[in-house]
């Protein structure tokens, strides 16, 4: 199983690599979104802000929707799905693999809009140890939630409009709680953060379970 | 190129037999009960005119159309009780190239070789024997032409080893040489001990590789006054 995820997470970058869809959209989409929210909320400072964690996560959010619907429409193309499922690979590796490849993608994003938040919203960055483990555990729900609910949508003709709506409301929970544990370490308060990412720790591990074994019998049905 | 070891499974009982298996596409029979039995080592050519279910058939073989009523046991699998064993032993050439776009040709065979679990030495093999083990190995699949990216499945199909050969229309759109290569595995893989299951709208070239021949109509095996090879009357 290890074997086929490292086999799938490789060749997702691989491909993400050669076409640049990441770097050449998701990126500046990313981006695009906090210079928005920047212009929104300028003429009240303070606002921009306390509201900075949230609209950090946000931004996220949204540009990890591109990567996940980029995800599986390279597996819609062209005959790839039958091939997947004849290939031999066990359904659980494909599902870490590409988890794993949505992760890398997404930890890769975060680090960028990390850099554009302190330069934009001029966000002094404290509390560095909740952060990292705010960011990789929030990946972690991100990317396990988003590769499951990818699968579904993934047979269906309105899956670029479906995904968000199945995702959006079940990433609440890690909205949230990256939010709080950011606004803690950002505040000097780390200790109030990490029940959250504990919370977020949970979610991962549960979606982690629910795709080893549910990512074949969906495979199987888009 | 041989088959993993297909003699060590039982020799004698079909690769493939179906009877009045159905298969429904939605509500649609396009298998509405098809009689079939394939022995080892043979070629098998699927004629008949578009919709007669050449396709479905040869998906279902595969272990991706599900057979709703009938008995369908492919190479001692039982599909109607398990779908996915039976995958990782069929090769199916399909129309869909099953290629990602932007990776190489190389990278192509290699992924999907490594997957099935065989080595990257039966990938380079693969390229070399249909062609692609020169420049066009480093081209992006995205810039081949039709030929280029069939033949890029046929080395995948090849280098997996299949016992089993699924190949839908596999002379469309290969110029001469490569439709005499596509003939010249066939052969090779059938001597081998693999069998092969082909359909084709290019009936004299198929006809002469084909050892029995299965003429479907409206979703059910026909009688077969078909020229060439063993007439197969299911």
């Amino acid at each position: 199983m290890l074997h086929d995820a490292w086999l799938i997470a490789r060749k997702d970058l691989k491909l993400e690599i050669r076409s640049r869809v990441a770097l050449n959209q998701v990126v500046p989409f990313a981006l695009l979104v906090l210079v928005l929210f920047a212009f929104a909320l300028d003429p009240d400072r303070g606002l921009l802000e306390k509201a900075t964690p949230g609209l950090y996560w946000i931004a996220v959010l949204f540009s990890g929707l591109l990567a996940m619907q980029r995800s599986f429409a390279v597996e819609a193309a062209d005959g790839v799905t039958d091939a997947l499922r004849l290939s031999g690979l066990a359904p659980a590796g494909i599902y870490l693999g590409k988890t794993l490849s949505v992760a890398v993608q997404l930890l890769v994003l975060e680090v960028l809009l990390g850099v554009g938040v302190a330069v934009l919203y001029g966000t002094s960055i404290t509390g560095w140890l909740l952060l990292i483990a705010t960011i990789v555990v929030a990946t972690a729900g991100i990317s396990t939630a988003g590769t499951l609910f990818g699968v579904v949508a993934a047979g269906l003709r309105v899956r670029e409009t479906l995904l968000p709506l199945l995702l959006l409301p079940v990433l609440a929970p890690v909205l949230i709680g990256s939010t709080r544990a950011f606004e803690a370490a950002l505040s000097g308060t780390p200790s109030e953060g990490w029940p959250w990412v504990g919370l977020m720790s949970v979610f991962a591990a549960v979606y982690v379970v629910a795709g080893i074994f549910g990512f074949g019998p969906l495979m199987e049905e888009s | 190129m041989e088959p993993d070891d297909p003699t060590s499974r039982s020799g004698t009982e079909p690769v493939v037999h179906l009877r009045g298996a159905v298969a429904l596409l939605g509500r649609f029979p396009a298998l509405a009960g098809v009689d079939l039995d394939v022995d080892r080592r043979r070629i098998v050519l699927l004629r008949g005119a578009n919709g007669a279910g050449k396709t479905t058939l040869l998906r279902a073989l595969a272990g991706l159309v599900p057979i709703s009523a009938g008995e369908a046991v492919v190479l001692g699998v039982d599909l109607r009780v398990d779908r996915q064993s039976v995958r990782h032993r069929v090769g199916l050439l399909a129309h869909g190239t099953g290629l990602y776009d932007e990776l190489s040709v190389s990278d192509n065979v290699r992924f999907w070789t490594l997957a099935a679990g065989a080595d990257l030495a039966d990938a380079e093999s693969a390229m070399a024997r249909l062609g692609l083990d020169g420049r066009l190995s480093d081209v992006s699949v995205g810039r081949l032409s039709t030929g280029q990216r069939r033949r890029t499945s046929l080395a995948i199909l090849i280098a997996r080893r299949p016992e089993l050969w699924l190949l839908d229309e596999p002379h469309a759109g290969l110029d001469k040489e490569g439709r005499d290569v596509v003939d010249e595995l066939v052969r090779d893989a059938a001597a081998a001990g693999a069998t092969i299951i082909l359909s084709s709208h290019e009936l004299d070239r198929a006809i002469d590789l084909a050892d029995e021949i299965v003429t479907l109509g409206g979703g059910v095996a026909l009688d077969d006054s078909g020229a060439g090879g063993d007439d197969h009357v299911a």
